[in-house]
């Protein structure tokens, strides 16, 4: 078995023309994931740049309003850039520049990742372009220019479902075509081995959080903990030190578009079957031959026919859940946490959130659910409101 | 020693490369057809798939074209089995791994074998990947590429059939000039497997291309510039290709 597995997922599927460029990323990476002065500088950016640590709020009025166990939220959506995407960020921009890149390629689908790479790019002095399929940049113009306006270039890509998937590809072909000074900054849990495993310790920064402000609080544990899952980074973050505490589940929600009894969805494991794509073998939605299939969400950052490979593995060993949550149910969340909490969640993030609603009414009051909240709202409002039958102009 | 190892027997071989079903099957079993007569040596037969991430936009859009037009890997292996009848020009698929994983990785190699291919080329599949998809039946080409250094000798000590040399960074597709040093990349190869044939593709197009490239190599791959004439031409592009391919053979005479 090659390297960078999570049981019989991940690998190395990749071109020759990259194979060098991911042994040298995981060589450096290897040499700086322990170095002092590289975890400081980080820690300094976290802090001072993208604010952290995030907060754990304890939601109170959702917690009344559903009569069951107590909602805590961790609030993402509260990082510089309105998301968790920044932390993965931050890490592998101080990394490349620790190697010498001068270049920042990147994917993005809601346009999160596109804008924390844009930013960390801008931060370090960085050259930086950011695929993004023409579909989702009409969906998300704002950030599309956020993106332009922090100096990134933006690549609409046409090819395919013009999507997230096509985003990556179109990154995966560019860094072949120019690897020398170029890093891809990949924005997921996803791809070939080292990525998984270098955006998780980067995401895992949010499990770490929680685990300590939640001991503060209460004393004690979650009991659930819960994040939406598209790549599944910010999942794989909120999850990570909580792996080995066999007595808090976790639960990935994962975008059923219409529902998962339609071509219009995107719940790779309830749908999905094992293959290799994208540099990994994992859990993947496709047809009978092989051939990937075109997936839906009412949310661009879960619009993706895969998962990370190491969430197929905690899927495999049952040590998380997996559960779909339709397009109806997160809008509907969204809706009710910002009536309730004053929050505006990312549509992902209400993907979770959604399921915290079901769930909490059936726990008992001392029990304990955190949902990771992942982003933040303001981009998803076009969204909603035409989900809803409004159109808005500016 | 594999039938393609008998490639290489002609002079430099040319190599062309056709996605299977664009625009229907067909028109690609008459292609098949017209390039074996018109000096192909070796051809390769790209299985269509979705989100082919090594090829430029020209391969691409054949892929689209193929899969829109109902390709699916049983019909290809069905019009391979007829066009056996035929031709006896050695032959290998050119898809990705899902293609030949979603399958079955035996299945597929052992119905591939049994309708006559002789290896199989999956760009998506590094050295350190190759285990699972090595078999006795179908040789398995290794790539090797610019960027490749150091990795040369162990990836040529383990080829089958043929060592495909990557001309270019970047993707599939037309270059106006080739800037690598092919010659060193194919002394390395030599180096460490003294008895493999090494052939070099991506960007070639034209028969100046092809005679320069020869001068290094066993022999050159096209794929881009025929899948163009596909494009362009459709259903009547048999006659297109089947021209080309001769003026490309004549260049490595």
């Amino acid at each position: 078995m090659s390297k960078g597995r999570f049981g019989i997922h991940g690998g190395q599927y990749m071109p020759e023309t990259l194979m060098n460029a991911v042994i040298e990323l995981e060589a450096a990476y290897e040499a700086y994931k322990n170095d002092p002065g590289f975890n400081a500088e980080l820690d300094a950016l976290f802090q001072d740049y993208a604010g952290r640590p995030s907060r754990l709020y304890y939601a109170g009025r959702v917690t009344e309003d559903l009569g069951g166990a107590k909602v805590y939220l961790k609030r993402e959506d509260l990082n510089h850039t309105g998301a968790h995407k920044i932390n993965n960020v931050l890490g592998q921009a101080l990394l490349a520049k620790k190697m010498g890149k001068t270049r920042l390629i990147a994917e993005t689908g809601a346009g999160q990742h596109g804008v924390a790479t844009a930013t960390a790019a801008a931060l370090f002095g960085m050259e930086c372009v950011v695929f993004m399929g023409e579909e989702d940049t009409r969906r998300q113009a704002l950030n599309v220019y956020k993106m332009r306006l922090l100096g990134a270039e933006v690549v609409p890509v046409r090819t395919g479902t013009a999507t997230l998937k096509d985003a990556v590809s179109e990154a995966m072909r560019e860094w072949t075509s120019r690897v020398s000074d170029t890093h891809y900054c990949l924005g997921s849990v996803m791809g070939p081995h080292p990525f998984p495993t270098i955006v998780r310790d980067f995401q895992a920064v949010i499990s770490r959080e929680i685990k300590a402000q939640l001991m503060e609080k209460e004393g004690r544990l979650p009991d659930v903990v819960i994040a939406c899952v598209g790549g599944g980074s910010n999942a794989i973050g909120a999850f990570y030190h909580f792996i080995d505490c066999p007595t808090v589940r976790l639960i990935g929600c994962e975008a059923a578009g219409r529902g998962v009894h339609t071509p219009d969805t995107a719940a790779t494991i309830a749908t999905g079957r094992l293959g290799i794509f994208h540099g990994m073998k994992s859990y993947f939605c496709q047809d009978d031959y092989g051939q990937i299939a075109p997936v839906y969400s009412i949310s661009a950052g879960l619009d993706y026919p895969g998962i990370g490979p190491e969430h197929a593995h905690l899927y495999d060993t049952g040590r998380a859940e997996y559960v779909p949550v339709t397009d109806e149910e997160a809008v509907n969340a969204f809706e009710y946490l910002s009536r309730k909490e004053g929050i505006i969640p990312a549509l992902e993030s209400a993907h979770a959130l959604a399921h915290a609603l079901k769930l909490a009414p059936t726990m008992n009051k001392e029990q304990i659910i955190v949902v990771n909240l992942s982003g933040r709202g303001d981009k998803d409002c076009a969204a909603v409101a035409r989900y809803r039958g409004e159109e808005l102009s500016e | 020693m594999s039938r393609i190892y008998e490639a290489f027997t002609h002079g430099k071989a040319f190599i062309p490369f056709i996605t299977c079903g664009d625009p229907d099957l067909h028109t690609t079993a008459e292609a098949v057809q017209a390039m074996s007569e018109a000096g192909a040596d070796l051809i390769e037969l790209g299985i269509p798939f979705s989100d082919p991430t090594a090829e430029g936009p020209v391969i691409q859009a054949a892929n689209v074209r193929a899969l829109s037009g109902g390709a699916t890997t049983d019909k290809i292996f069905d019009m391979v089995c007829e066009l056996r009848e035929t031709v006896t020009v050695p032959m290998v698929f050119m898809t990705y791994a899902n293609v030949v994983f979603s399958y079955g990785t035996e299945r597929f190699v052992s119905r591939a074998a049994e309708i006559g291919m002789d290896g199989l080329i999956l760009p998506d599949v590094p050295f350190e990947e190759k285990a699972e998809f090595v078999s006795d039946k179908l040789d398995l080409i290794s790539l090797i590429a610019p960027t490749s250094g150091e990795r040369i000798a162990a990836i040529a000590r383990e080829a089958r059939g043929f060592v495909y040399c990557v001309s270019s960074l970047g993707v599939t597709g037309i270059r106006g000039a080739i800037t690598t040093d092919i010659g060193g990349m194919v002394s390395l190869v030599r180096a460490a497997n003294p008895g493999i044939p090494c052939a070099v593709g991506f960007g070639i197009s034209t028969p100046e291309q092809a005679a320069a490239m020869a001068r290094h190599a066993d022999g050159v791959i096209v794929g881009s510039a025929i899948v163009k004439r596909m494009g362009q031409y459709g259903r009547g592009a048999v006659p297109y290709v089947r021209e080309y391919v001769a003026e490309m053979k004549a260049a490595l005479r």
